[in-house]
């Protein structure tokens, strides 16, 4: 792969007088060059609002958000633009399918699927529809290696009408057989939606091929801005799935009797949009596709490969997960030292890690740790990186244990 | 001042061996504290008598900041009354918070001044104090 560091000027700062070592990619992507200048060409040319005004600015902004909606939709392989709804993050995505979709068509006792390693944001909205119409939650669990249990997968999907998971684990790295879980689920008759967050930037995402029914995902994990994301659906749910807010743009006609909603993906996008946001999502894309996603996906295993050599010589370290089938995300605890302790006392040599819950209790409750470190790497990482992580610990440790002598 | 200034080695140390930690089969008042943002987590017990902590023990799930800031305040406030102790929470507070001078009493605390640079920190330090605050409400 070409040198992509230079394409990415945060890379290039100091923190605490030390060069950044950026290993927090699972919470946000930095920024390529390209996606900056994106918004800043959208801004200071452009500026519209979008499918309201006939002046040229806002047939520019219209035209560039709508190309926008093609090229994730190219990068995602969906069937046409219109299965892509621009939304905020992957959680407005999974809400956005909670209320459009399951609300409408599930009923008391109706069992939804989850996996004990989601992320809050693929649980919580669960427990909020549970609690307003009475479905049933089910949980398929997780194996000590970070795998998950689908050794009786016929059981669990029995009387299932949707399962909701994660197509990579933001703690354990595990990348999830997507394919194999939605053959299972169609047989029975359920829908499938995923949790894209994680796996979006680490491989090739085509949603025909992964088979499922929908796929969320968030920008700014993707290279692109915060504030953009999208959920992609098959054409003829999204046409069945009742609105999630109400306003403007998402109509077809408004009388003070009643509305009609407009076609998807409208419907799903009442107010102002995000319109610098998507553009600059689009940008992302056009930036990803220059590099190849195959390539990217080979950089994150060569990453993969050589953290997984150097972490474990720390030692006292452990990791949590050991997946077979995983992307370079590393969370892990280290014998005597609080994660926070050691997010703390990383950063001040420059490196940015994640310490906490992950926004995964449950994951933490399974694994019995409350709270673990999270090393999560990017194709723009290097492995000269991972050393000055691997260095750092073993400070971290030694400044820890020479307390007791 | 760095980061590692502020792991002075009296916090390190109580980090590592807690005082006063464990179950309190006795105890007349129990609460629980988290810190939602990230996780740390505390259980503080106490025997409270004529209005005296004749006891107090908790079990914790924390940084070095908060489980250092647990031993050292529940070794300062055991044997005081609850008045006392509700001096001792201000005077700790303020300490944090608007840089004010620690009350002699909690001498050992001074350890913790390097967190007020830090003021993501300031919670982990401040996590067994509203546990505290929780138990002086009560009876």
């Amino acid at each position: 792969m070409r040198d992509v560091r230079r394409d990415f000027p945060i890379l290039s700062r100091t923190v605490h007088g030390k060069p950044l070592v950026y290993l927090d990619n699972a919470a946000t992507s930095q920024k390529p060059t390209a996606v900056i200048d994106a918004l800043d060409r959208y801004y200071r040319e452009t500026n519209a609002n979008v499918h309201r005004g006939l002046h040229t600015l806002s047939e520019a902004a219209t035209a560039a958000y709508e190309d926008a909606r093609r090229k994730v939709a190219r990068f995602v392989h969906a069937a046409r633009p219109e299965e892509i709804v621009f939304v905020r993050n992957t959680t407005e995505g999974l809400n956005l399918v909670a209320h459009g979709w399951a609300r409408k068509f599930l009923k008391a006792g109706d069992v939804v699927l989850l996996t004990e390693m989601e992320h809050h944001s693929n649980i919580v909205p669960w427990h909020i529809l549970r609690d307003q119409i009475g479905i049933t939650l089910r949980f398929l669990r997780v194996n000590d290696d970070g795998t998950l249990d689908l050794s009786d997968l016929d059981a669990a999907l029995e009387g299932v009408k949707l399962v909701s998971f994660m197509h990579a684990s933001n703690v354990l790295g595990t990348i999830n057989p997507v394919r194999q879980i939605a053959d299972a689920a169609h047989a029975v008759g359920a829908k499938v939606l995923v949790d894209g967050a994680q796996g979006v930037l680490q491989m090739p995402v085509d949603v025909g091929a992964l088979g499922c029914d929908w796929y969320a995902f968030s920008g700014h994990k993707l290279c692109a801005p915060t504030g953009i994301g999208a959920l992609w659906g098959r054409y003829e749910l999204l046409e069945a799935m009742d609105p999630f807010l109400g306003g403007g743009d998402m109509i077809e006609s408004v009388r003070l009797e009643g509305s009609t909603w407009a076609e998807p993906p409208a419907r799903f996008e009442a107010g102002t949009p995000a319109i610098s946001e998507a553009i600059g999502l689009g940008a992302a894309v056009d930036y990803l596709c220059s590099i190849g996603m195959a390539e990217i996906q080979a950089e994150d295993a060569t990453l993969t490969a050589y953290a997984l050599e150097k972490l474990p010589q720390v030692p006292g370290l452990r990791l949590l997960g050991s997946a077979p089938q995983r992307g370079p995300v590393f969370a892990f605890t280290l014998a005597g030292i609080h994660p926070h302790d050691l997010s703390a006392l990383l950063d001040e040599d420059g490196i940015a890690i994640r310490a906490g819950h992950h926004c995964a209790q449950p994951l933490g409750r399974r694994f019995g740790v409350p709270a673990s470190a999270r090393a999560s790497l990017a194709f723009y990482n290097v492995p000269e990186e991972i050393d000055a992580l691997v260095t750092a610990l073993m400070g971290a440790r030694e400044m820890f244990a020479n307390v007791r002598s | 001042m760095s980061v590692r200034d502020m792991y002075r080695e009296v916090i390190l140390a109580h980090a590592q061996d807690p005082l006063h930690s464990g179950k309190l089969p006795d105890a007349t008042d129990c609460v629980h504290r988290e810190n939602t943002s990230c996780g740390d987590a505390i259980d503080l017990c106490a025997i409270v008598k004529d209005g005296v902590l004749v006891d107090l023990r908790y079990e914790s799930a924390g940084c070095a900041i908060s489980t250092a800031s647990a031993s050292m305040m529940t070794d300062a406030l055991i044997g005081m009354t609850k008045a006392d102790a509700a001096a001792m929470l201000a005077s700790f507070r303020a300490f944090l918070i608007e840089h004010s001078e620690l009350d002699p009493k909690l001498e050992e605390l001074d350890a913790l001044e390097g967190v007020r640079q830090f003021p993501a920190r300031i919670k982990c330090a401040l996590l067994a104090w509203q546990a505290l605050e929780e138990i002086l409400k009560k009876t």
